[in-house]
Order: C-alpha cells, then structure tokens, then sequence
C-alpha cells in the first residue's frame, strides 16, 4: 500500500473535524519460529496480528473480540510499540510511532497508557502502592515529593481506595483492589487513551460490575478513549461504542455495537453470540445455537483464504480459493465474508478505514 | 433417599492465622440423573465442599463435622482405601484446567488404560479396547491414533473431552464438575456444555456442575445452590432462582451480569465491598456488610428455610417474602441490587 492513500484518508477527516485519535493500517506482527543450535534458522511464523486496519475515534470506546489466539492482546501491545511491528503503520494525533526510537516515544507514552488483565502479575510485589503509581509521575518528570504523595492520594481516592492504602504492598489486596491499583497507574499521566486488555476477565462477577462502572465513570470524566479487550460478549457489549470481532490475526467484522450484535454479518461472529451461554434459562430454550465443530486452527499455520473456512457452516468452494476483503456494508458495520449473513455484498470497495467511512449519501 | 444427601458439613482448615471456615453448615442432596449446578464466587466453599464430597481434604489441619450420606453411607466414617474405591468407581470429579490434571509425560493412552486396570480386572488389551471406546464417546477423532499422544498435543478442549473420558472409566453414578469449561474460549465451552448433557442423557448419571458463571448452569441445570463465604445461601429450582429469586446476594449476582440479550443498561448493578475474610466472617449472615438491606434482624443467623411458601426453594435471608418481592429491583427484566450512582 502506499503512503499517499492513507494521508488522503485522514486529511480528510480532519477536514471534517472528525478527529480518528489512533489509526492503525495493514499492521502486521509475525512472531519467527526458529531452530537450530549455533545459528538460528526461520522454521515458521506465527501470523498474531496480519493485516490490521482500525480507527479508533476520540472518546469512544472500542471493543476487541476473540478467542485465545485471535492475536488481540498482540494488536494491542503492537499498537502501544511495546513490541515492534513486523510491517505497517499506526498513527496516534496524526503521528507515527512505528520506527520511532525509545527516546522519541517517551513523551507520547504519556497520552497511551495500558491497564493488564493479571492484576497480580502487573504490579511489582516489592513497591508500596504510594511508589507503584507515583513511578510514572516520577519518571516523566510532573511532581515530587508532597506534591507526588498529594497527586497519588488523589488518584487512589479517585479509584475508590483511601490514602490508608498509601504504604501497602500489593499482596495486601484483593484481586478487585488490585485492577483499581493498575487503573490509578494508568490514569496518572491523564492519557487521552488507555488500552485495556481483559481488565475484568480475572475477576469475580461481583467485582467486575464494580470495576467496569469505574472505568465508565473515569471515561466520562477525563475525556478517555478506551481499546478494551475481552473475551466476554456480554461485557463488551456493555463497554463498547463500536466492537471489532477478530479472529486468526484478521479484523473479521467492525461495526457500532448494537448493530453488531442484532444483526452480524459474519459467520463467526454470529457463533460466538450464540455460543454464549445466556443467563435466563427461558431465552436459552428459545434461541437457536450454532455450536461450533473443532477447534481453532493454529496462527502458525492459519488455513489458506478465508481463515474461517474449516468452521464455518456456510462455507463454499470459494472461500478456502479467496481471501475475503473487509468490506462496507454501510453505517460503519464492515465485515470480511463471502456470505454475508442476510445481506447482499455491498458493490463499491470503499477506501476510508474501517469506523471512519461517512456516511453513505 | 437421595443418592446423595450432605447433611450440616463443615469444613474448617487450622492456619498460622487462625481458623478459616471455608464450609460452614452446607446441607444438600442429589438424586439419580439429576443436574445439581452450584453457583459461587471465588472462596465461597464450592469447591471445598465437593473436595470433601471425595475425602480429598483430609488432613491433619482440617476438622470436618456433618454427615456425607452416599447411598445411606456416611462418606465421612468410609477408610482411605474405601475411599479409593468410591473415587472413580462412583463419584468422579473432572477439574477446571485439563493441562495440570493429565500427567505430562505419559501418553493418554497409558494413563486411560492405567485408570481402568486400577479398578478392574481386565487384561491390557480389554482395557485399551476400553479406553478407545470411551474417546469415541467423547467425540475425540480418531480415537485410536490418539492413544499414542501426550496431553500437550492435545487443544484445551479435546483434553477436556480427554478427562471426561477418564472419569467416565467406571460408570461413576455422580460426576463432579468443577469450573469444567472456565478456561475454554466460548465455543469451545458450549461443545463441552453439551457433551456433558449427551453423556448424561446416554448414561444415567448425576451430574454436578461447580461454576461461577450464572450462564452455564442456565444452560444444563435442574437446580441451583447459590453459596456465599461458606454456606448456601438459596437453594431452588433453575426457574425460581432466575425468576423469583429470594436473597440479595442472588439479585446482586444477576444484577452485576452484563447481558447481551437485553437493551443496554446504563449502569451496571454493582454489589459494594469485598466479600469477608473466612477467618474472621461477620456474626450472623454473611452478607450482612455488603446488603444494602441489612436490618436488626441480621446479626442473628439465618437458617437455609423455605420462606417464599415452596418447600423446594429454601434461602437464607430474614426479609418477608412480601419485602423481598418489593425490594428488589427489576430493571427491564433483569433482576438486580439498586444501581448506584455514578
């Protein structure tokens, strides 16, 4: 692809006053498969990430959906550069971070900040929780001493936690209090962005609803994009202005949330909804349910054409012949399938990125 | 008589810290075929009562008091060899993460086989015929090449259907199973789902099924046990704990899903706080400190009863059903706590 399509793309956008905060194109990430014992030989690729393209508006909140696999935590990690692409180009404002050196990238780290699903493996077990979320306050050089203490008090307040929590190490919290921790952290720089990825995944059911109304609160409050990451439907459902479904490494279908879910577009999308098991005995009766046969291929040796094709219950010749392109369907719902589920395919290829296109006329 | 009935178990666990009730006075009972799902977060007892359910928390630190009837035997009075023989043989108990319960470095085939020849007294050839069998049952392809493979070249799912087969050796009478799809993806999780319900189906068997996913026990259960911090807390037929449910921990639970299948809610119903250290549980009911409507009554503790009128839904809460009726919140037709605010 070349560079002067997407510049187009976007320019144009802002024209519009559109604002897309994070634009990602053609993102690839192979992880390399090696053998051998004194040199090293490329036996293999895992195909995480391959070929993403994705807008993220500001202030909204995207969903990303998949199974273990799928490469959503990989997307996100490469988006934030934590590990560098193999190929493609995201933009945050209007700047390219990939290729940029460590050093470059510092001041934009401030406007991007991460919260992890593993709240015990994400905080040092040996700093206090005063130190855990004053380090990057410290290091980007914005407070010291009592005005640092006074910041981080104000953030633990702001998360639901007291300065009583100031001088304890993590070990001393539940799993709940813990992703409060790594929320503070994340809010201290007052990113525009914050990508979560399974923030609420390892939590109880309880504590979830607890977190996610934070995170909600938080948004609304400090202007926040979110990326959140989850596996579970019915949260991202609930989270997401727009939801992305990806599977195998590839953007199978974006759209805005509700449409998604009442009317999809693709096979698997349609599977994963219905796989969800739904708790109202009464509705689950009544619902149909495609239960999936087999397993997820292997991102290492993802099928040939469409990925989907070895599950997919609709699948024809075509589509283990020829990759489906990410097509739009109008209103901002694309998807990526040779049989679209109750729709014809739409005729003109458009070329905005996928949450960006206007409106069809 | 049921087939099996636990009747008052405690479980208590002696620490440095002092001591932990993990299971505090938990009475239910199973019957032949039926689905028993038990639905609880994380320290709520589940697992620890259906650990004990098989003697596997036998220790000199445990005290446990209760009776544990099987058939009309006391679990609890059975030996350790007794007990090896109603482990496997009767009641068989498959494991949240398939990966660490299989032996890594035998093949399935050797560790099926292994199963069988332990409990019956066949030779190997009768027992491997066995072992084929049974991964046909559980719809893994090519049953016999697969004798031949070490678990780690099996996906999560198939070695899931690997360790069902393992349990179904010996024509257990009862399966337990203890967040059995928890670390599945969702497809995969509904392929497990219904494999377990058409074993059922074919076999006879009592199913119970340990979960924290009010979702999945909707889908395959007859009823439901609701526990909280080391007791039940509702006990009822799937309709009436989805639809007329009685105590607040339970509305809370609902309320806190975030459903796809209903319109959007604003706000999530949340439950504040923390659910109680077992060290040191607050005198009377349990989830006293996080309801919001806790009243004089509550120090005093609440004995699982049938109080809505029914003798199959039994709850232990002291509000009046008329109370209950009016104080819980339906939002759409979602029941939950009051929504706080933002």
């Amino acid at each position: 692809m070349t560079d002067a399509l997407p510049r187009a793309a976007t320019d144009g956008l802002r024209a519009n006053g559109e604002g897309g905060l994070l634009e990602i194109r053609d993102l690839v990430k192979h992880f390399p498969i090696k053998s051998g014992v004194i040199i090293d030989r490329e036996i293999g690729r895992v195909r995480a990430v391959d070929g993403v393209s994705l807008a993220v508006k500001e202030g909204e909140t995207l969903g990303l959906v998949g199974e273990s696999g799928s490469g959503k935590s990989t997307l996100c990690r490469t988006v934030l550069q934590l590990t560098p692409p193999t190929s493609g180009s995201v933009r945050f404002e209007g700047q390219e971070l990939v290729g940029r050196s460590a050093q470059s990238m510092r001041p934009l780290r401030r406007e991007m900040q991460m919260i992890f699903q593993d709240p015990y493996a994400s905080l040092n077990p040996r700093q206090r929780v005063g130190q855990i979320i004053g380090t990057p306050l410290r290091i980007h050089g914005l407070a010291s001493g009592e005005g640092l203490k006074r910041q981080v008090n104000e953030l633990l307040e702001r998360v639901g936690l007291g300065p009583e929590h100031y001088n304890r190490f993590p070990h001393e919290f539940s799993g709940g209090q813990r992703q409060r921790i790594g929320i503070a952290r994340a809010l201290a720089l007052r990113p525009k962005l914050i990508i979560a990825d399974e923030p609420v995944s390892a939590l109880d059911v309880s504590i979830q609803a607890q977190i996610i109304n934070l995170l909600e609160d938080l948004q609304r409050e400090f202007k926040l994009t979110y990326v959140f990451v989850a596996h579970d439907l019915g949260v991202i459902r609930h989270v997401s202005d727009r939801i992305a479904v990806m599977y195998l490494g590839k953007i199978v279908e974006v759209g805005p949330a509700e449409e998604v879910y009442a009317n999809p577009i693709h096979p698997y999308t349609l599977s994963l909804l219905s796989a969800l098991p739904i708790p109202d005995p009464r509705a689950n009766a009544e619902r149909e349910q495609i239960v999936l046969e087999g397993d997820i291929p292997s991102p290492a040796n993802p099928p040939a054409a469409c990925r989907f094709h070895t599950r997919c219950p609709y699948a024809t010749e075509i589509c283990s012949e020829e990759e489906p392109a990410l097509l739009d369907y109008g209103h901002g719902h694309w998807a990526a399938c040779h049989h679209p589920l109750h729709r014809e395919h739409p005729e003109a290829v458009s070329e905005a990125l996928p949450g960006l296109s206007r409106e069809p006329a | 008589m049921s087939l099996l009935e636990v009747h008052d178990l405690r479980v208590h666990f002696q620490t440095d810290d002092g001591i932990v009730k993990a299971v505090d006075g938990v009475s239910f009972s199973v019957d032949r075929g039926q689905t028993l799902g038990i639905v609880g977060e994380s320290g709520s007892g589940k697992s620890v009562a259906n650990l004990t359910i098989l003697g596997l928390t036998r220790s000199p630190i445990t005290s446990i008091s209760g009776r544990i009837l099987f058939e009309g035997r006391d679990l609890l009075d059975a030996s350790p060899d007794e007990m090896q023989h109603i482990r496997g043989e009767e009641i068989a108990m498959i494991f949240q993460d398939p990966l660490t319960s299989l032996h890594p470095f035998h093949k399935i085939g050797k560790q099926l086989t292994e199963a069988i020849l332990v409990h019956k007294d066949v030779s190997t050839e009768e027992a491997s015929a066995r072992a084929i069998e049974l991964l046909r049952l559980v719809g893994i392809p090519d049953a016999e090449g697969r004798l031949k493979a070490y678990p780690h070249e099996f996906s999560g799912g198939m070695r899931q259907r690997v360790m069902i087969a393992m349990a179904l050796v010996n024509d257990p009478k009862i399966l337990i199973a203890d967040e059995p799809t928890t670390a599945l993806d969702v497809t995969i999780q509904a392929q497990i789902l219904r494999l377990i319900q058409r074993l059922q189906d074919q076999l006879g068997m009592a199913v119970i099924l340990i979960t924290h996913d009010l979702g999945v026990v909707a889908d395959i259960a007859e009823y439901i046990n609701v526990m909280y911090a080391g007791r039940i807390v509702e006990a009822g037929t799937l309709d009436q704990i989805f639809y007329d449910p009685q105590h607040p921990y339970t509305w809370g639970l609902l309320g806190s899903i975030a459903r796809p299948d209903r319109p959007r809610a604003q706000r999530l119903s949340q439950i504040q706080g923390q659910p109680p250290s077992l060290l040191a549980p607050p005198q009377g009911c349990h989830f006293r400190p996080r309801c919001p409507y806790e009243f004089n009554k509550c120090p005093e503790i609440p004995e699982l009863e049938a109080r809505s009128g029914d003798p199959q839904h039994r709850d232990r809460c002291w509000l009046s059903p008329e109370r209950k009726r009016t104080l819980r919140v339906v939002e759409g037709e979602q029941i939950g706590l009051e929504v706080p605010a933002a």
